[in-house]
């Protein structure tokens, strides 16, 4: 009986309700997409880090996977000095290298990794098949489009090039074997895959026995901090960071993202909290002399109140329910424009829809609705019956 | 004293007084008030406006409480109930009938006769039977999906009464029932009255209506706080 008259005090006043469900939406829209956008680039970038199973990168000392040009000397030293320790299981060699590949109209560079296919964790084979040979290429559909190449196609590639005397060095004849989809690489950056000896022979000198990083998988039920201890203390010319370590990190430089989304977040809370109790305080002031006749007719001040914070919570759940789906909706377009930022990820999502985010922002809105109606749901069930009677028969 | 039924009357009113502060005065609103209410009887209090005629009906309707002396309604004083007791019983003891109707006009003439009935936790289907029996008694039976907005005012006056009575009240109290209604349908609602009374129901109703007043069994006589007459008819 309570919902049907919470219910239908609301349909009395429909253009009055659905202001204020859209308010409620609006603010719950933001809500969620503050919370999706505190933690989305935080999960966005672990899950990526962790999708190959990797845990820990080793770098060159004091820099950070790809922070900078700098490379691992004698790489297969390291390499069997890590593989000495029972608890890795997998260590994926990675070296980094602009490659060229030159046309009629100039050269197309392009960002080269060398691995060990095998192994390797910084991309996805889509079609075609993966650098089994010295000569065999991977790459992206940026590539493919920049270079007019083609699955089987032979392209001439370089590891150095000069613009002004459009002249190349260190030239291999490569075939295109398969497409990629690089896990790392931002949007519309061309990149291939080589194997690692090849890319490091087109280097030259800069490229003998070197590597950017090692990718390492330690066993299942190994402690992944004890391994980094391990590396910092056996390779002490290498920095080993693992995703916790790299997330802290993270967490470090978007700390701006996450006040700015807490401040916008509260104040959207806010908003709804104050729609609703407006709302709801101008329906009771409405009401005085129905809620005093239903007081009067024996229709307990704990009633009152459930009704009309029941109203308050109607609102808001509606309200929350819609701003969910625009905030989603808000997020994905938001998302499509920041993921096109150069120099991150394609992969890194800023907005990541996690159940849990909508559980939140429902909880947090209904909570305000409830709140919200408390007030005049006090006001209305403690109005003295007596005197507003006699003051309503006087109007 | 009349006592219809005989036994004990359902409303004992004792030396009852109230007084509300006024600025730095006290305000008299009843000096003194002593009488009793039969069970089944028919009861109207006249008076000029402001000799306390509605401040006595909300004294015995529980709603407000004496400064002094005892009102007791069905073998309980109600001047020592607490808020949430005074709520329950009138819930379960006493029927209100207002002069402006105050139906919910969002529910319909069956919702509004069911909402003491579900207050007073009847099931649904027993609530919409009774519902619709007592709309019926009041000769609405072909209007209970309508909505407050959609009837005259008598209809909402006689939806209002079935109301009162969703829950078997000891007492329906009426404060100017006839009120906001013309003579004509005034004069239903007072036919409607003298069936509720005739078929065992107790009323006691404050009013300007002479036609009203002169319809109940006694008329209680009441200036500047006082009872200053009673009038006994059958």
């Amino acid at each position: 009986m309570r919902l049907i008259l919470a219910v239908a005090s609301l349909r009395r006043h429909r253009t009055r309700t659905i202001l204020s469900v859209l308010g409620i939406a609006v603010a719950t829209a933001m809500l969620l997409d503050m919370v999706m956008l505190s933690s989305g680039m935080r999960e966005s970038f672990r899950s990526l880090l962790l999708s190959k199973g990797f845990q820990l990168r080793v770098s060159p000392k004091g820099t950070l996977p790809f922070d900078t040009d700098a490379t691992i000397a004698r790489a297969s030293e390291i390499m069997a000095a890590l593989r000495q320790n029972p608890e890795i299981e997998t260590v994926s060699p990675v070296l980094g290298a602009t490659l060229y590949i030159p046309r009629s109209t100039g050269a197309v560079a392009t960002f080269a990794l060398g691995v060990m296919p095998s192994v390797q964790g910084d991309y996805e084979l889509r079609r075609g098949t993966d650098i089994l040979a010295p000569d065999a290429m991977v790459a992206n559909a940026d590539v493919l489009a920049a270079t007019g190449a083609h699955l089987g196609d032979t392209l001439d590639v370089a590891g150095g090039y000069d613009p002004q005397l459009r002249t190349s060095s260190m030239r291999r004849r490569l075939v295109v074997t398969g497409e990629g989809e690089f896990l790392y690489t931002s949007s519309g950056q061309r990149a291939v895959a080589l194997p690692l000896a090849t890319v490091q022979a087109m280097r030259g000198d800069a490229g003998a026995d070197r590597v950017s990083l090692f990718m390492i998988r330690a066993r299942a039920g190994t402690n992944v901090d004890s391994v980094r201890t391990w590396i910092a203390t056996h390779i002490p010319r290498v920095t080993a960071i693992s995703t916790q370590s790299a997330l802290a990190q993270v967490d470090e430089r978007l700390s701006y993202f996450r006040q700015l989304s807490f401040i916008l977040g509260a104040v959207s809370l806010l908003v709804g909290f104050l729609l609703v109790t407006t709302l709801m305080t101008v329906s009771v002031n409405e009401r005085v002399g129905e809620i005093s006749v239903m007081r009067a007719i024996g229709v307990s001040a704990w009633h009152v109140v459930q009704q009309i914070v029941l109203e308050g919570v109607t609102i808001s759940v509606t309200g929350a329910i819609i701003g969910l789906g625009l905030g989603i909706g808000t997020a994905r377009y938001l998302n499509a424009i920041l993921s096109a930022f150069p120099g991150l990820p394609r992969a890194i999502d800023f907005f990541l829809f996690q159940p849990k985010d909508a559980w939140i922002a429902l909880g947090w809105l209904t909570l305000a609705g409830i709140l919200a109606g408390i007030y005049p749901a006090w006001r209305a069930a403690t109005l003295p019956l007596a005197v507003t009677l006699r003051r309503e028969a006087i109007a | 004293m009349t006592e219809p039924n005989g036994g004990e009357p359902v409303v004992r009113v004792r030396d009852v007084r109230k007084d509300y502060p006024f600025g730095d005065e006290r305000v008299h609103a009843l000096r003194g008030v002593t009488f009793d209410v039969a069970r089944g009887d028919y009861v109207s209090i006249v008076g000029p406006s402001g000799c306390g005629k509605s401040t006595l009906l909300n004294m015995l309707g529980a709603i407000d409480i004496p400064t002094t002396g005892d009102v007791v309604i069905d073998g309980l004083n109600v001047a020592t109930l607490s808020d949430r007791d005074a709520t329950r019983f009138r819930l379960q003891h006493i029927g209100f009938v207002f002069q402006r109707f105050y139906l919910m006009p969002i529910l319909t003439a069956s919702e509004n006769v069911q909402l003491p009935m579900a207050e007073n936790g009847i099931k649904p289907a027993e609530r919409r039977e009774r519902a619709k029996t007592l709309l019926s008694y009041v000769g609405l039976g072909h209007r209970v999906q309508h909505r407050p907005p959609q009837l005259s005012g008598g209809e909402q006056q006689r939806v209002a009464i079935a109301r009162a009575l969703a829950n078997a009240p000891a007492l329906l109290l009426a404060d100017e029932p006839t009120g906001e209604l013309d003579a004509r349908t005034g004069q239903e609602v007072i036919a409607l009255f003298e069936r509720l009374n005739a078929d065992g129901t107790t009323i006691i109703v404050v009013t300007h209506d002479e036609a009203l007043a002169s319809a109940a069994r006694r008329t209680i006589h009441m200036r500047d706080g006082a009872v200053i007459d009673t009038v006994t008819r059958r």
